[in-house]
């Protein structure tokens, strides 16, 4: 296993681009969580030639719906969720400066050249894992779209979040890597 | 004749709700144990380390196991001689699910229309609700909280008597293999085969109701569940898709009576947390 690295935000495209497919990173200050809605919504912003709520330069966007949180606590569980659903709107969310995305599962080719061209790097967190990331989550705040309900855009402060790199700037895929040793049929 | 009030099957329902979504059942948890001990990939070793952890805190701490839990699906098996009273079985199920979904701190991911407007109904419902009227003065009931990363990569062939189980087979394993990271692996695998397009689904979901740990009672169709499991793990997916020798937990086949000219047969993959909880009145 590759070695753990240890990354702040913003995270940089040069630091974006050290990353590569296979690492384990811990990741620490502020994310983004959006997910299949709040893409909808961001994505007929722009084309309407609208400004986004967030400006998404060298940030990371965490594909999460939580669970609503308990009295006393940030968040509820929050693990990701798949990722191949933000694909339509991902190029384009890539466009806006993104440097880091957090989901699970396949990406499209058309969001791996996406991320080659811009210094994008796509992260997995373990799917499931949901309280468990929680506990690496200190604050959630709403930014916009409300009415979303677990699905609005919102401000995450994190410590030591966990992730893995699952395709990296250059199209290093850690999914085909990582199965390949071990796939008979 | 028996008779039940139907608020009885709201309170069941809302406290089976949260008790799916908080504890995992033993026998997904021993069997993720067993394969945390089996997995090859060291990374892949470490994910099963990180679920049973996961795993540990939800139920020490009664939170989700996974954000995502589910939309709810509810089978009733209702004793002939049972009388049920109060109100309509329908909509006691959904008042419990709502409830358990509120005060549960659970996630409501359910919207009123799919097409369209999609709004989310605030409370999760409605249930999906299968009832079955059985011998007996008992009601059963069987609850499954159903996430969708899983669920959309479930698939449904019609399949022809010719394609025996060699196309069963490949049925399973094209569906694994397209499911991959996005279906949260190690999995659990129901597998319908045989009565009509819906009933083969049906199955397909009541496949997972049943314990990992647990074979077919009919001794071919226990072989089937075995070959296919060593089958899908060799496929390199592994936990999280991220490659190893743990793509699946189990694979729970179910089967019916079919047509002379047919072969259904439904793969429903569910996640790892595969969670269902039981309660009989």
């Amino acid at each position: 296993m590759a070695e753990v690295k240890r990354i702040t935000t913003p995270l940089t495209k040069e630091m974006a681009r050290s990353l590569k497919a296979g690492d384990s990173v811990l990741i620490t200050g502020t994310i983004f969580s959006a997910r299949d809605a709040a893409h909808k919504v961001m994505t007929e912003a722009l084309d309407r030639g609208e400004k986004l709520p967030v400006d998404f330069t060298n940030q990371i966007v965490y594909y999460l719906g939580p669970t609503p949180a308990k009295p006393g606590d940030p968040i509820g569980s929050a693990g990701p969720t798949t990722a191949g659903r933000m694909d339509k709107y991902t190029p384009q969310m890539i466009e806006q400066g993104l440097s880091g995305m957090i989901g699970k599962g396949y990406r499209s080719p058309e969001v791996v050249e996406a991320m080659k061209k811009n210094s994008t790097v796509f992260m997995v967190a373990i799917g499931g894992a949901a309280a468990l990331i929680a506990k690496t989550i200190k604050a959630y705040e709403v930014l916009a779209y409300p009415e979303l309900g677990a699905e609005a855009l919102a401000k995450l402060t994190v410590e030591d979040f966990p992730a893995i790199v699952a395709i990296d700037c250059d199209g290093n895929n850690y999914y085909e890597e990582g199965q390949k040793p071990y796939r008979k049929i | 004749m028996r008779t039940i009030e139907v608020e009885q099957i709201t309170q069941a329902i809302a406290k089976m709700c949260m008790d799916a979504c908080y504890y995992l059942s033993e026998d997904v948890y021993d069997a993720l144990v067993s394969a945390g001990r089996k997995e090859e990939s060291a990374l892949g070793k470490e994910i099963i380390g990180k679920l049973v952890e996961n795993a540990n805190i939800s139920r020490n701490e009664q939170r989700p196991i996974c954000q995502d839990t589910g939309m709810t699906v509810v089978f009733i098996e209702v004793g002939q001689d049972v009388h049920l009273v109060g109100g309509s079985l329908e909509e006691a199920v959904n008042a419990g699910v709502a409830k358990g979904y509120t005060e549960g701190y659970l996630r409501k991911s359910v919207v009123a229309e799919p097409l369209f407007n999609r709004k989310n109904t605030t409370n999760n419902t409605p249930a999906i609700l299968h009832t079955s009227i059985v011998p007996g003065d008992k009601v059963k009931i069987k609850l499954a909280p159903k996430g969708f990363g899983s669920e959309n990569k479930s698939a449904l062939k019609m399949l022809v008597p010719a394609d025996g189980v060699e196309g069963l087979k490949k049925v399973v394993l094209d569906t694994v293999k397209t499911a991959g990271p996005n279906a949260c692996p190690p999995m659990v695998i129901g597998v319908g085969v045989g009565g009509t397009m819906e009933k083969a689904t049906i199955l397909a979901k009541k496949a997972l109701l049943r314990s990992v740990n647990k074979r077919n009672d009919h001794p071919e169709y226990a072989k089937l569940e075995e070959e296919l499991l060593e089958m899908v793990n060799k496929t390199g997916v592994g936990p999280q898709g991220l490659g190893g020798v743990t793509t699946a937990l189990a694979v729970n086949v179910e089967y019916f009576a079919t047509h002379i000219a047919g072969l259904p047969v439904a793969v429903n993959i569910n996640c790892h947390a595969t969670r269902h909880a039981e309660v009989e009145l």
